[in-house]
């Protein structure tokens, strides 16, 4: 199923199926080591509409909300 | 000889810059505090050299400014040797800059740093294999620990004589056939005389829909851009992707492949800081220790700058009625010994005691790398003044200074957000104003009344933050950070940062410092001060401060903290309580902590948002400034 990032609960592993919007956020988030088809985990969820944060690569990056429902992924 | 570091942001740099250079470059632990580059001189067995420090940079594709500073650096200047730097614990990463450098086809020297921490994250590289696939050396260093530097230095300097070039790697055949094909184009087209790139590099990065350097192709040759986008459309039309995607795609591919040739996975060491963010960056855990460690950087700083600000001022003030009985209270002579007096104890006894603990405490936070935590944890209040979590790092880096907070502005994504940031970074209180609200509000009117006027400050932040993205209504992009490891500080660096970022204080402010005093004392002497106390009267009278002050506030200008310690020689007593009751010491400070930035961020602001863009934000803090103020008399008026 794919669902945006923003709803994923912390503690899952999911896998980016695509990343929505321009060329800057592709290109930022490819530079982090996010790409399609790469697997990451939820780490934390701010509360108030805060920030995720996630590990990928072995690397934790904050992501804001509207960054991060952009970022569709597969979880099961 | 000329050698660059370059490297992904945070990989250490700057640390290595600073182990040859002496410590010039601030280091601290968040990715993109290195805006501009910094150069020096270094000597390493017999042989000078020159550094250069550039900005950290993900890629070669440019989008922010310190990004884009770094490109510029590589493609313009003439350089010997590349040292490019790679955080190996994020090797996969960081290969994908090194491939881009590589195609650079400058002499390149690998630097693995941060080995132990690869190791203890369970990554074992074999850099002899590295060093088969890439072409080139590859050294490994703990530069934090000084570790590896001295083989480093050794290979560059053998690179120097006799280079090596990298090997170019390819991508997929379907892929490697169009760039192939574009870069028969460009040689036809002759550009390999009109752009002193290597032709693969620019072909790559025209692909990859690189706006620079199409926008340089158009203006050479604008037929040519058609045959551009053909290519971008075979790219296309292979992966069902956009051509940025597909490079972008390869080169991770092609890094991760790498990665897996020379990479063993071990199990990674239990380390105590893998749990510390179950803390720090937790929901409801994570505010409730931002709170509790901000209350003990404010003790620590109070307390220390209290027990030693007292007995110093004691010492430096025992001088002045010796002084006066020998020479005489109206000669001038006096007046201009007792302005050099005045001076040196201010700077000594007022501004010391609170700059130190203070800078060495956020030395120790920004190096700890607690930073870009508060960004994660700050970043949904700054969503609603119109911001994101980025923009707190140049506030935080404007307690210490405003003018590195406002290039620190830099590492934000839009122009927008750069121009918000900065206007507010003025109006946070930044070292030379903290020893006011010090030195003046605790000291007189308690500890209480300080953290009042710190709270009171951001609020009045936050608001004006509003304010201002009301008026220019544009949504931020959105906040992508990356979030680095824990470091313990060395304590060497830590002192070396609080050195460099005192001598500031030293070496420019101190001199002004006492050269503002013998000229007030000399304005007095010859009633000069009067006019221009007159003259500010409008403000002072609003105020309700003695008409005094007035000169005071003019030299505030030219650094925050002469308004103060000017404050005790224009009022002519040591004890300010005498002259001052708890209302003025209040609406003193409130104004002073907003009004006109000081003359060297005035500078910096020109440079960073622009002549018009500055005069609005003196005319903007100058409002603020007196409406808070004004308020302040009133509350007191009515209340207390």
């Amino acid at each position: 199923m794919i669902v945006n990032l923003a709803d994923v609960k912390p503690g899952s592993k999911v896998k980016v199926a695509r990343i929505r919007g321009g060329l800057g956020i592709r290109q930022r988030l490819s530079c982090l080591g996010i790409h399609p088809g790469d697997f990451l985990r939820v780490q934390a969820s701010g509360i108030m509409q805060g920030p995720i944060l996630v590990s990928i690569h072995g690397n934790k990056i904050a992501l804001g909300r509207g960054v991060a429902s952009n970022v569709l992924v597969e979880v099961d | 000889m000329r050698i660059a570091l370059v490297g992904q942001p945070n990989c250490g740099k700057s640390t290595i810059f600073n182990s040859v250079a002496g410590y010039k470059a601030i280091t601290s632990n968040f990715p993109g505090k290195t805006v501009t580059y910094t150069v020096s001189k270094m000597t390493f067995q017999g042989k000078t050299s020159e550094i250069v420090d550039l900005p950290g940079t993900y890629s070669l594709t440019s989008f922010d400014l310190a990004e884009l500073e770094a490109r510029k650096y590589l493609l313009r200047e003439k350089i010997d040797v590349v040292i490019n730097v790679i955080d190996a614990s994020l090797l996969g990463r960081g290969l994908e800059l090194t491939l881009q450098l590589l195609e650079l086809n400058l002499p390149t020297v690998i630097c693995l740093n941060m080995i132990d921490e690869a190791e203890g994250k369970g990554i074992i590289i074999e850099d002899s294999e590295l060093s088969r696939i890439l072409g080139v050396p590859v050294v490994r260093t703990i530069a934090l620990k000084g570790q590896g530097l001295d083989q480093l230095f050794k290979t560059v300097l053998e690179m120097g004589s006799n280079p090596i070039f990298g090997k170019h790697l390819t991508f997929s055949k379907d892929v490697e056939q169009v760039i192939q094909e574009l870069i028969e184009q460009l040689e036809n087209n002759n550009f390999s005389k009109k752009f002193n790139v290597p032709l693969r590099f620019l072909a790559i990065k025209l692909l990859e829909n690189d706006q620079y350097f199409i926008g340089e192709v158009r203006k050479k040759n604008f037929e040519f851009i058609k045959m551009v986008k053909a290519g971008q459309q075979k790219l296309e039309e292979c992966r069902a992707r956009t051509s940025d995607v597909v490079i972008s795609s390869e080169r991770h591919h092609l890094s991760m492949d790498i990665y897996e040739t020379v990479v063993t996975i071990t199990k990674p060491r239990m380390e105590l800081k893998s749990y510390l963010d179950n803390i720090f960056m937790h929901p409801v855990l994570g505010y409730i220790s931002l709170i509790a460690i901000l209350y003990l950087f404010f003790n620590f700083v109070f307390y220390l700058g209290n027990l030693l600000e007292e007995p110093l001022l004691g010492f430096f003030y025992q001088f002045l009625p010796l002084i006066e009985e020998k020479l005489g209270h109206n000669l001038l002579l006096f007046n201009i010994v007792s302005g050099i007096i005045q001076g040196i104890a201010g700077g000594i006894a007022i501004v010391l005691p609170y700059l130190f603990p203070f800078l060495l405490g956020l030395a120790f936070l920004e190096d700890v790398g607690y930073l870009p935590r508060i960004a994660f944890l700050m970043d949904t209040f700054l969503h609603r003044i119109g911001l994101h979590g980025k923009a707190i790092i140049p506030l935080i880096l404007g307690y210490g200074c405003t003018v590195p907070a406002v290039m620190a502005t830099r590492i934000l994504e839009s122009e927008r957000d750069r121009l918000i940031a900065s206007i507010l970074t003025t109006m946070i209180p930044c070292a030379a104003r903290i020893t006011i609200i010090f030195g003046l509000v605790a000291f007189y009117l308690g500890p209480k009344a300080a953290l009042f006027v710190y709270i009171l400050n951001i609020i009045v932040v936050a608001i004006s933050g509003k304010i201002l993205s009301q008026m220019m209504p544009e949504i931020t992009p959105g906040m992508i950070m990356e979030i680095p490891s824990y470091h313990i500080p060395s304590p060497k660096v830590l002192l070396a940062k609080v050195w460099l970022r005192m001598k500031e204080f030293i070496v420019i402010a101190w001199p002004l410092l006492i050269i503002g005093s013998i000229a007030l004392s000399l304005l007095k002497y010859w009633k000069l001060e009067y006019f221009i106390n007159e003259l500010i009267s409008p403000v002072t009278l609003l105020l309700g401060l003695p008409i005094a002050v007035g000169v005071t506030l003019i030299f505030g200008i030219l650094r925050k903290e002469l308004s103060m310690i000017m404050l005790v020689q224009a009022l002519g007593v040591t004890d300010i309580s005498l002259v001052m009751n708890a209302a003025q010491i209040m609406t003193f400070t409130i104004f002073v902590l907003f009004y006109v930035p000081c003359a060297a961020t005035i500078a910096v602001l020109i440079r960073e948002i622009g002549g018009e863009k500055t005069v609005f934000t003196v005319l903007f803090t100058f409002l603020i400034a007196l409406i808070l103020a004004t308020a302040t008399r009133l509350v007191y008026y009515v209340f207390l």
